[in-house]
C-alpha cells in the first residue's frame, strides 16, 4: 500500500451538531408562548435575568472550561460593563450603539491589562490575583460617590437603539436578551472549533507541548481573557438594563464565585453546560428564597454535595444517562 | 565540510550547589543522528530542555542554523525549525493523533491562531497531518484520543508532531524508555527511516540502539562531555568503559 493510499484510508473527522443547545434554545424561545398561556409571567423575567447571567458564565466556560484558566474576578468585567451603562445612562445618554463600544472597550482594556498581570501566575496564585483585581474594582465602584457609592446607582431610563426601545418591553427585553445569548454562543463555539481554539484547549492540558510547537501560550491565553471579558461586558450592560440599578455588589468576589459555580454546575468546557448551570443556578435560587429567608443556608451545602458527587456536572449528568455529546 | 545545524559551546547549567551541565560544547551537522548516552542524572535532560528553550544555560551559548538562539523563548526555536521529544511522553491527550498532528501543522501555517476558521475540517492542516501519521505508522490510530494510546503509540505520535514542524534539527529524549519489545523495534525502524533527512540529537539508554543508528556518539558524565567521537572509537574508550558501559557489563 503506498503512503497515499494509507492516508486517504484515514477517514475524515466526524461532525457533530450541537444538539443540546438547539433544544435549549427551542425550549427558551417558546417560554414567552407558555407565559402567553397561562404561566405566571414572572418566569419571563427571572429567565430574562437567568439568560443575563448565562451569557456571563458562557464567557467565563471560554477561559476556564476551555482555556483552564480560573479566573476568580470574571464578575469584574460584568460589573464594569453594567456601570458603564449605569454612567453613561445617568448622564443622559442611552444610545446602545454607543454605550455598547465603551462598555466592550473598557472590558477589553481591563482584560488587556490584568490578564497580562495574572498570567504571569499559575494555578492558585493566577486564582488569588485575579480575585484581587475583581475586588480592586468592587472598591473602586463603592469610591465612585457621584454614581452612587455603596449604595449604588438607580437608573431612570433603560438604554434605547436608534430612537427604539428593545429593552421597555418585558417580552422583546426576553427575546433581545435570548438573541444576544444565541450569538455569544454561536461566537464562542465558533472561536473553540478555530485554530485558535484548538491551541487554547491544547495550552489548557500541555502548555509546555503547546510552546515546543512554536505558539506563545501566554498570548493566546491572554487574547482568550479579553474576548470572555469583553463578552462578559456585554452580559454587563444587558445587565444594568435589566435591573434598573446598578451596585459594588454586582462584582464583589461571590459573584466571581457564583459564576464559577455556574459553570461547574452545568459542565465545564461544553458551553451549553454553562448556559443550563446559570439558569439552574438562578432557578434553584428563586424556588429556595421563595420559601425560607435562610435559603442560603440550604444552597450552599446543596452547591458541595453536587459537586462532591457528579463529576462533569449537569451535563456530565447527562452524558452518564446517555444524552449529549461525547468528546 | 558543511555548517552544523547546532552548536553548543561552553554551557553551564547548576540547580543550586549541583552542576548539571559543565562546560559542554558539541555539534550536530546537517543529517546526522548525534547520540547523547550517559548515566541516570548525567544531565541529558537538562541539556535537551537548554537546547529547546525551557532552561536558560547560566552562561554559554546555542546557535541554530547559524543564529545565535540562546535567548529564544521555545515556541520561536520550534518555529526556527528545532523540533524535540519528551523523556516523559508530552502529547495533548484529549485531541485525537490527527488533531495532535494537526496542531503542528498548524503552528507553521500562515494563520496559525486564526480566530474564526475551522479548524478539524480543515484539510490544509488535515492533509499534511495524515502525511506525518502515515510516516509513523499510526494511520488506523488517527481518531483515537492520544490520551489512549500504548506508551509506544505516543512515542511515534510525539515524533509525527515534530516531523510536522518542518525540523532542521529533532532532539529525542530517550524514545524507546518504557516502551516494549516489539513496539521499539518498530520506533528504531522509524529512527532509521529519518535518518539522513533531519540532524538528530538522540538522548538513548538502549545500547544497542544507539550503536545501530548513531553516526556520533557524545558521553555525558556528571554534565560533562567525557567522550566523543564515531561509536566504534568510543565505545573502546577506557574512561567510557570504566564510567558508564563498564555498568552494563
Ligand atoms: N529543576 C531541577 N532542580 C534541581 N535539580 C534538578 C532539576 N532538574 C534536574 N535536576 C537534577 O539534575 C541532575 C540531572 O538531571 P537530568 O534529568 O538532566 O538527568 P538525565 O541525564 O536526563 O537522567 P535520566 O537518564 O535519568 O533521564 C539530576 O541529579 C537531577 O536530580
Ligand atoms: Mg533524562
Amino acid at each position: 500500500m503506498s503512503s497515499a493510499d494509507a492516508a486517504a484510508a484515514i477517514p475524515a473527522p466526524t461532525r457533530r451538531r450541537p444538539v443540546i443547545a438547539i433544544i435549549l434554545f427551542a425550549l427558551l424561545a417558546l417560554l414567552p408562548v407558555a407565559v402567553s398561556l397561562g404561566l405566571p409571567p414572572h418566569w419571563l423575567t427571572l429567565l430574562t435575568r437567568a439568560m443575563i447571567f448565562a451569557i456571563a458564565a458562557l464567557s467565563l466556560d471560554l477561559i476556564l472550561g476551555v482555556g483552564g484558566l480560573v479566573s476568580f474576578g470574571h464578575a469584574a468585567f460584568v460589573g464594569i460593563g453594567a456601570y458603564a451603562t449605569g454612567i453613561m445612562i445617568t448622564e443622559g445618554q442611552t444610545e446602545t450603539l454607543l454605550i455598547l463600544p465603551v462598555v466592550v472597550l473598557l472590558c477589553a482594556l481591563f482584560g488587556a491589562v490584568t490578564g497580562a498581570v495574572s498570567l504571569r501566575t499559575r494555578g492558585v496564585t493566577f486564582i488569588m490575583i485575579t480575585l484581587a483585581f475583581g475586588q480592586m474594582v468592587y472598591f473602586l465602584a463603592q469610591a465612585l460617590s457621584a454614581y452612587g457609592g455603596d449604595d449604588g446607582l438607580t437608573l431612570y431610563e433603560r438604554s434605547t437603539l436608534l430612537g427604539f426601545e428593545p429593552f421597555k418591553n418585558r417580552t422583546g427585553f426576553y427575546y433581545v436578551v435570548l438573541g444576544v445569548l444565541i450569538a455569544c454562543y454561536g461566537l464562542i463555539s465558533v472561536i473553540v472549533a478555530s485554530r485558535f481554539g484548538r491551541a487554547l484547549r491544547a495550552a489548557r492540558e500541555n502548555a509546555t507541548r503547546v510552546a515546543v510547537t512554536g505558539f506563545r501560550v501566554k498570548g493566546i491565553q491572554l487574547l482568550a481573557y479579553v474576548i470572555s471579558g469583553m463578552i462578559a461586558g456585554l452580559s454587563g450592560f444587558l445587565l444594568a438594563n435589566h435591573t434598573d440599578f446598578v451596585s459594588p455588589a454586582f462584582m464583589s468576589w461571590p459573584r466571581s464565585g457564583e459564576l464559577i459555580f455556574m459553570v461547574v454546575l452545568g459542565g465545564v468546557g461544553s458551553l451549553h453546560g454553562a448556559i443550563i448551570g446559570a439558569i439552574a443556578f438562578l432557578l434553584t435560587e428563586d424556588v429556595l428564597s421563595g420559601l425560607t429567608e435562610h435559603w442560603k443556608v440550604i444552597f450552599g451545602p446543596m452547591i458541595v454535595l453536587f459537586v462532591l458527587f457528579t463529576h462533569g456536572g449537569l451535563v456530565g449528568l447527562l452524558r452518564k444517562l446517555g444524552l449529549g455529546r461525547h468528546d | 565540510m558543511t555548517e552544523p545545524v547546532l552548536v553548543l559551546a561552553g554551557l553551564q547549567k547548576t540547580f543550586g550547589a549541583l552542576k548539571v551541565t559543565d562546560g559542554v560544547s558539541l555539534s550536530v551537522a546537517p543529517g546526522e543522528l548525534h547520540a547523547l548516552i550517559g548515566p541516570n542524572g548525567a544531565g541529558k535532560t537538562t541539556l535537551v530542555h537548554q537546547i529547546s528553550g525551557m532552561l536558560r544555560p547560566d552562561t554559554g551559548s546555542i546557535s541554530f542554523r547559524g543564529r545565535d538562539i540562546t535567548a529564544l523563548p521555545p515556541e520561536k526555536r520550534a518555529r526556527a525549525g528545532l523540533a524535540r521529544t519528551f523523556q516523559i511522553t508530552s502529547t495533548i491527550p484529549s485531541l485525537s493523533v490527527l488533531e495532535n498532528v494537526a496542531l503542528g501543522v498548524q503552528a507553521r501555517a500562515a494563520h496559525p491562531l486564526a480566530l474564526f476558521r475551522n479548524a478539524a475540517h480543515d484539510e490544509s492542516l488535515n492533509g499534511p497531518a495524515r502525511a506525518a501519521i502515515e510516516a509513523v505508522g499510526l494511520a488506523d490510530r488517527a481518531h483515537v484520543l492520544a490520551g489512549s494510546l500504548s506508551h509506544g503509540e505516543k512515542r511515534a505520535l510525539e515524533i509525527a508532531m515534530a516531523l510536522t514542524l518542518e525540523p532542521a534539527a529533532i532532539l529525542l529524549d530517550e524514545p524507546l524508555a518504557g516502551v516494549g519489545r516489539e513496539e521499539g523495534e518498530r520506533l528504531i525502524a522509524l529512527l532509521r527511516s529519518l535518518k539522513g533527512r533531519y540532524a538528530m540529537l538522540l538522548v538513548e539508554h538502549d545500547m544497542e540502539a544507539v550503536f545501530a543508528l548513531a553516526d556520533t556518539v557524545s558521553v555525558l558524565v556528571y554534565g560533562r562531555v567525557i567522550a566523543s567521537g564515531n561509536p566504534a572509537t568510543v565505545r573502546a574508550d577506557p574512561a567510557v568503559r570504566e564510567a558508564y558501559l563498564g555498568e552494563e557489563g
